[in-house]
């Protein structure tokens, strides 16, 4: 019984190990400022984790076959522990566990602690059941009003996210169902949402965000990658949770201005 | 501890005289309205029974239809992206609160804990009767959820408003979530209940030489479980009532102003991360309030099965206070991507590692116990040793999810439900299987059968880490939870070979647990006798005759002389020596 409980509690470990350490399936390529940071602290926090998982699974499974017990067994240790082994493994643990934390949280402050940088490119998104809507304020840098009686889901774009139009500021404002990013170029998001709570979630960009009503979570990131990336709802919102998605588009600074200008002319 | 005496400690009342009532005579005081702890354990344990079969039924419909979604399945008929949300969140509901809460602790507890500490019954025997029939009723409304205009609700088990706080939010969000609400209220009513009862069992009803430090493990687990459920359920009922208001009353605590479906809601003002503080102020000591139990019938086992003392009794005791304590000072972090501040953030981080520490010193001294021990793999042990092994695999998730940096990645995706399933799902269940295989002989006077008994144990414990551990894989890819169909968004559609993989380790682990439930049952009425003590342990409860007579010790009240894991105790007549033996002997 000893050893098919090893075997059993070794091949659960190895095979368990060997994915992770695979990468079969693992995060996706990154494609943002914040990727190498976190990739890195994913990757210190792994090998740690595993040190530990595997001495301790393969420790228990060694320990029930070894001391299985026998008609020649030795007497046990008549023993009610060890002072300096208690205080020698709760150094150890605090140590290590405090430790990994603290390096990683200089990432956390970076991306969440410090305002965005000057010069970001603003971006309102807007989340509502079940559709992610994206509003950029236009040359004025300003975002125009938006009332909530005006809010129209079925009619989608301007009128889904309330857009005031006898504001001045709203004038220029673009408001679209797909995301332009320009590549590294710090964003200024400002994240809301209309109804219940939604989560902005852009796997590849290593970015996650609640959008709350009530509150306007000003966050921020920066693509270095061009390419389309997917967008998915994080936080349970209602039926169409499951597919409320969305795109986002991080291209040159060049076509960023182009499409910009371009959503500009269609709305005059 | 030291000389067997129980020395300068105070010596503790009478219990005797404290068990007002006599031995009832008719079936509806013996089995129904009974005052008997050992008949309220078994009817919390039956609860749980039912419960749990209910909810893993649940479970096995989801898994179902994320694999085939088109599917028509008799009696469910065909499940729609609603059914599955509702199905998500009475699963979620039904094993936190009807199983997880109410097997390890009302079941358990309540059978086990006064007969281990010496007393004849709880301290207040008509308390411990009317939290069991509050939770009874309790079970029964969230039931009848299933079954009201628009179904149940579709909120999840964490129930965040504004969409569980607006009637329109979606289908199920109206008397169904009310239901919901109102069962999580009178659950949190009857717990209080509970809590009181033990806290007050454990402090004044001991035997005389039965001091706090010489309480087994498993005591010492319901206990400190007890005083989080006072300090836990008091929050989330008051967080339920205010829910309700919202609701009905149109209050704002939960809403800001709102439009749904286009229209503007009467609400102003309120704050949803309120209820997120609220909710998870219960929310994370429910973790613990679910595996403590879970733990201490583990160490308890893992003695008696090893033939030697607990490796750091003194430090097990201290882990589990700390782990309390602790677990009151951690709830932010389900909230690092709420909208909260990023600097409180940083300080729960902190905190959430620090009580990984505790966690870490229990799994060593478990080690430590087996370790040149003589280990003996009867059932009970096969699932303590599981027990190990899942805690230490749920448990090193943890570090990853409590760095809320790493959590930006993985907040929301099915490495939080591979974590949390393995931990305070899987491990917690399998301490109530320990638990089960253990303490059965003393409750039916009957073995269970060990052969079924390890047939099920290998095939659950392969089968749930074959369903939990790819998780763990899908959330790094970044599989976001609560997903009815993963065929919407590109990325995850890539992912649906693994969870059809685990589709079908869920259906052959679902099958496998009748083989429990039938042993459970056939050895009820068939099982060979079990003798007073049949894993030749210590503790009181194998003192006393099998099963346990209506005041536990037919009479006589024991005297503790000794600590509760002496074993392998060099010049002793026997390997063990019990807790009631001559102080004369050796051990501590």
């Amino acid at each position: 019984m000893g050893l098919a409980l090893l075997l059993l509690i070794w091949l659960i470990t190895l095979v368990s190990t060997y994915f992770f350490a695979a990468k079969t399936w693992y995060l996706p390529a990154g494609a943002s400022a914040a990727t190498g940071w976190i990739d890195h602290q994913f990757a210190l926090t792994f090998v740690l984790m595993g040190i530990i998982f595997l001495a301790a699974q393969l420790g228990l499974g060694y320990i029930v076959w070894r001391y299985s017990e026998k008609p020649n067994s030795p007497p046990v240790p008549y023993t009610h522990g060890n002072t300096k082994l208690e205080i020698l493994w709760t150094v150890l643990t605090a140590v290590l566990f405090i430790g990994l934390n603290l390096m990683g949280a200089p990432v956390w402050a970076s991306q969440r602690w410090d305002p965005p940088e000057v010069g970001a490119v603003k971006v309102e998104v807007t989340g509502m059941q079940f559709a992610w809507y994206f509003r950029y304020p236009g040359p004025d840098g300003t975002y125009g009003a938006t009332s909530p009686k005006l809010m129209d889901p079925s009619s989608g774009g301007e009128a889904a996210v309330g857009l005031n139009p006898s504001d001045p500021a709203s004038k220029d404002d673009v408001v679209t169902g797909t995301m332009y990013l320009p590549v590294n170029r710090e964003v200024d998001l400002s994240l809301r949402s209309v109804d219940v709570i939604h989560s902005f979630f852009v796997p590849s960009l290593r970015f996650k965000q609640d959008a709350v009503p009530g509150l306007d979570i000003h966050m921020h990131l920066k693509p270095t990658v061009i390419g389309d990336y997917e967008i998915a709802c994080a936080e349970l919102c209602g039926l169409g949770h499951y597919k409320m998605h969305g795109m986002v588009h991080v291209v040159s600074q060049e076509d960023f201005d182009k499409w910009l200008a371009a959503r500009e002319a269609e709305k005059q | 501890m030291a000389g067997g005496t129980g020395g300068g400690e105070t010596v503790m009342a009478t219990p005797v005289a404290l068990h007002a009532h006599a031995a009832p005579q008719g079936f509806i005081r013996k089995y129904i309205f009974s005052l008997d702890h050992k008949v309220i354990g078994l009817q919390y344990y039956f609860l749980a029974l039912t419960a749990v079969f209910v909810g893993m039924f649940l479970s096995l419909l989801m898994r179902i239809h994320m694999i085939w979604p088109t599917a028509v399945l008799p009696i469910v008929g065909e499940i729609k992206p609603e059914t599955y949300l509702s199905l998500l969140t009475m699963h979620g509901t039904i094993m936190v609160f009807f199983v997880l809460t109410t097997a390890p602790q009302g079941g358990f507890g309540n059978y086990i804990l006064p007969i281990q500490i010496g007393a004849p019954d709880m301290a207040f025997p008509v308390l411990n009767m009317l939290s069991f029939w509050t939770t009874f009723v309790g079970f029964v409304v969230i039931i009848a959820a299933f079954f009201v205009t628009g179904g149940a609700p579709l909120h999840g088990w964490t129930g965040y408003p504004p969409l569980s706080a607006v009637q329109s939010a979606g289908p199920g969000e109206g008397l169904g979530a009310d239901l919901w609400v109102t069962s999580i209220a009178i659950f949190c009513i009857a717990s209080l209940m509970g809590a009181l009862n033990f806290i007050t069992t454990t402090l004044d009803l001991r035997a005389k030489g039965m001091t706090m430090m010489r309480m087994p493990l498993t005591c010492w687990s319901w206990f400190i479980t007890a005083i989080l459920g006072l300090l836990a359920f008091g929050v989330l009922l008051s967080a339920g009532i205010l829910l309700l208001l919202d609701r009905n009353m149109g209050t704002s605590f939960y809403v800001p102003l709102v439009v749904v479906n286009g229209q503007v809601m009467g609400h102003k003002g309120g704050s949803p991360l309120l209820w997120q503080h609220l909710f998870w102020f219960f929310g994370h000591p429910e973790v613990y309030i679910a595996i403590l139990p879970g733990m201490g019938v583990t160490s308890q086992i893992l003695s008696t099965f090893s033939r030697k003392p607990i490796f750091g009794y003194k430090a097990m005791v201290y882990a589990m206070l700390a782990i309390g304590f602790f677990g009151f000072m951690v709830w932010g972090h389900h909230m690092f991507m709420s909208g909260m501040s990023p600097y409180s953030a940083f300080a729960f981080s902190i905190l959430t590692m620090c009580i990984g520490v505790p966690s870490a010193i229990k799994t060593f001294n478990w080690l430590g116990t087996m370790w040149k021990g003589h280990i003996r793999f009867q059932t009970p042990m096969l699932y303590a040793i599981g027990f190990v092994s899942l805690f230490v695999s749920g448990g090193l998730s943890g570090p990853f999810l409590a760095q809320p940096v790493l959590d930006i990645q993985l907040h929301d995706t099915y490495f939080v439900v591979g974590h949390f399933h393995l931990i305070m799902g899987v491990a917690a269940i399998f301490g109530i299987f320990a638990a089960t295989y253990y303490w059965f002989p003393k409750m039916f006077g009957r073995m269970m059968n060990e052969t079924w008994g390890r047939i099920h144990f290998f095939i659950t414990l392969a089968g749930t880490y074959a369903i939990f551990m790819p998780m763990h894989y899908l959330g790094l890819a970044g599989q976001t939870r609560r997903y009815s169909q993963f065929t919407e968004v590109a990325y995850q559609a890539k992912l649906i070979p693994l969870q059809t993989f685990m589709t079908y380790a869920a259906i052959i682990t679902i099958a496998a647990q009748f083989i429990f439930v039938i042993n459970l049952f056939w050895s009820m009425f068939k099982g060979p006798k079990a003798s007073d003590n049949p894993w030749e342990a210590t503790t009181l409860e194998w003192t006393t005759t099998t099963p346990p007579p209506h005041d536990n010790f037919g009479g006589r009240t024991p005297v503790v002389n000794h600590g509760p894991y002496e074993y392998g105790v060099p010049g002793a007549p026997r390997d063990y020596v019990m807790q009631t033996d001559p102080a004369t002997l050796p051990a501590h």
